[in-house]
């Protein structure tokens, strides 16, 4: 499998045995890591070599491995899912160079405590779907889907946001560790269609409140949230997101 | 601070979202306040009696309705709320910002931010104990670094200016000031829910940077002149 392109790298990664135990970054050499592994595939032979060695391996989250559940998510050098806009597990090693140092760390947030390694628990986001990211309805036939009319600017933009997968991505990056933009794609997604409009106040109240019980800081709009974003949610959710609150306030919420 | 439990009873005039609110529109107050002052500030080019008529007129506003100074005071009361509001909240969502990140990352960059968002703190704090100082040269103590008198607006400000790190303090103010609005003014129309398509994002950026221009820039002019000697005594 060797060939002339792959490449030796200095792995500085965030060890920490269980969430009451103190961590360090602790340093490990990896050869011939080839440019087309995935980002995980290359913790995976790092993996191999420490089970080899009859040492702990390295614990990180991962599900679908295509990039559409959102279980993965790991700071690599100081970028959320690395320097390019996708998640983890669909990052290269191609977007690094042979020789290169790769600091890997767990999200940082006190509401994403860290249980061990790389693994954090994201049971926050939960609660603040618990208190909102959903509609009401009652179970039965599904009612015919063009009797509720939705104008196509407003379903795409619903669309468009509900490609959140609730990685965590934006609180990793904010420097408030606010989930204003994760809050934000739910609130804008139902809010934009009809089914969401009967809990649209109380759902925005909820949410906001939960999130702010849960320990995240508030927004100050600076935009690296955004840019880390795998699923390039706009910054105009967070905007939707303060309307509907305080349109909500003005309902006497 | 993560919990299991669910908040019950939730109240929006509670949350972050309504700090930020109180916020960006105290920011606001200050941005229509700041506006009238580099007006003033600017008769200074048309002189002396210009300038000092100007800044006894800003006494008689009102009069006879208004009692002498009424509408100066209303203005002082109004500016100081919003600055007790302004202050308060900011210290409020830092507090939160810094526990909600207590364990710092040993390599974290920026992407995405700008110089002016990151410097919304510290440089809140810098134009705080600008606005402290300025409050004494000009209105509360009236200091006047070159030794002369301090009755005469206009003299005042001429003597002020002439000291070249009084007008370098100024113009590092005014800096600090054009950076905080750059941000500000988006962050209060994004806090606003004003900012809810690419094209109003777009628009509100714009707006930003060029109010924090126009009053960095114009407030400025006048400690340049001064210093250069185009405004004397």
């Amino acid at each position: 499998m060797s060939s002339n392109d792959n490449m030796s790298l200095t792995l500085k990664i965030w060890r920490q045995p269980d969430a009451a135990s103190a961590g360090a970054l602790h340093t490990y050499k990896l050869d011939d890591v080839s440019p087309d592994m995935s980002f995980l595939e290359m913790l995976d032979v790092l993996n191999e070599q420490l089970n080899a060695n009859n040492e702990d391996p390295i614990a990180f989250d991962s599900d679908c491995r295509e990039g559409i559940c959102g279980t993965c998510g790991l700071m690599i050098n100081g970028d959320a899912h690395g320097p390019e806009v996708t998640t983890t597990c669909q990052l290269h090693m191609r977007s690094f160079v042979d020789g290169e140092t790769i600091t890997i760390e767990p999200w940082r947030a006190t509401a994403f405590p860290v249980l061990k390694d790389l693994v954090v628990d994201r049971s926050a986001f939960d609660r603040i779907i618990q208190q909102g990211g959903y509609i009401s309805v009652n179970t039965g036939s599904a009612p015919e889907a063009h009797s509720v009319p939705v104008p196509r600017e407003d379903a795409q933009r619903a669309f468009n946001v509900a490609t959140c997968i609730a990685c965590g991505a934006c609180v990793a990056a904010c420097p408030n560790g606010s989930a204003s933009l994760f809050m934000g794609a739910k609130i804008t997604h139902l809010g934009e269609l009809p089914q969401g409009q009967p809990e649209r106040d109380s759902r925005v109240v909820n949410m906001v409140a939960q999130h702010d019980h849960e320990g995240f800081g508030g927004c100050t709009n600076i935009g690296m949230c955004t840019a880390a974003c795998p699923k390039e949610i706009p910054l105009d959710v967070i905007s939707q997101l303060n309307k509907d609150l305080r349109t909500a306030m003005r309902h006497g919420h | 601070m993560s919990t299991t439990s669910l908040v019950k009873g939730a109240r929006a005039s509670r949350s972050t979202v309504a700090l930020k609110l109180l916020m960006a529109v105290s920011g606001l107050v200050f941005i229509g306040y700041v506006l009238l002052h580099m007006y003033g500030n600017l008769k200074a080019f048309a002189g002396h009696d210009a300038f000092n008529e100007y800044a006894e007129h800003i006494r008689e506003i009102g009069e006879p309705i208004l009692p002498h100074e009424g509408a100066l005071w209303i203005i002082r009361v109004v500016l100081l709320l919003a600055l007790v509001v302004h202050v308060y909240t900011g210290l409020a969502l830092w507090g939160r910002a810094k526990k909600a990140r207590t364990t710092p990352y040993a390599v974290k960059k920026s992407t995405g931010a700008n110089f002016a968002s990151r410097m919304m703190r510290w440089g809140g704090v810098t134009l705080l104990l600008f606005i402290i100082w300025h409050l004494l040269n000009f209105t509360v103590g009236k200091v006047n670094v070159s030794g002369g008198a301090t009755n005469d607006p206009f003299n005042l400000m001429v003597d002020s200016f002439s000291v070249w790190w009084l007008t370098l303090i100024y113009l590092a103010a005014m800096l600090a000031l054009g950076a905080h609005l750059h941000h500000g003014v988006w962050s209060a129309a994004q806090t606003l829910g004003l900012t809810g398509t690419a094209g109003a994002r777009l628009r509100w950026k714009r707006i930003a940077f060029v109010t924090a221009l126009i009053i960095s820039v114009g407030f400025s002019l006048v400690p340049i002149a001064v210093l250069a000697g185009v405004i004397s005594k």
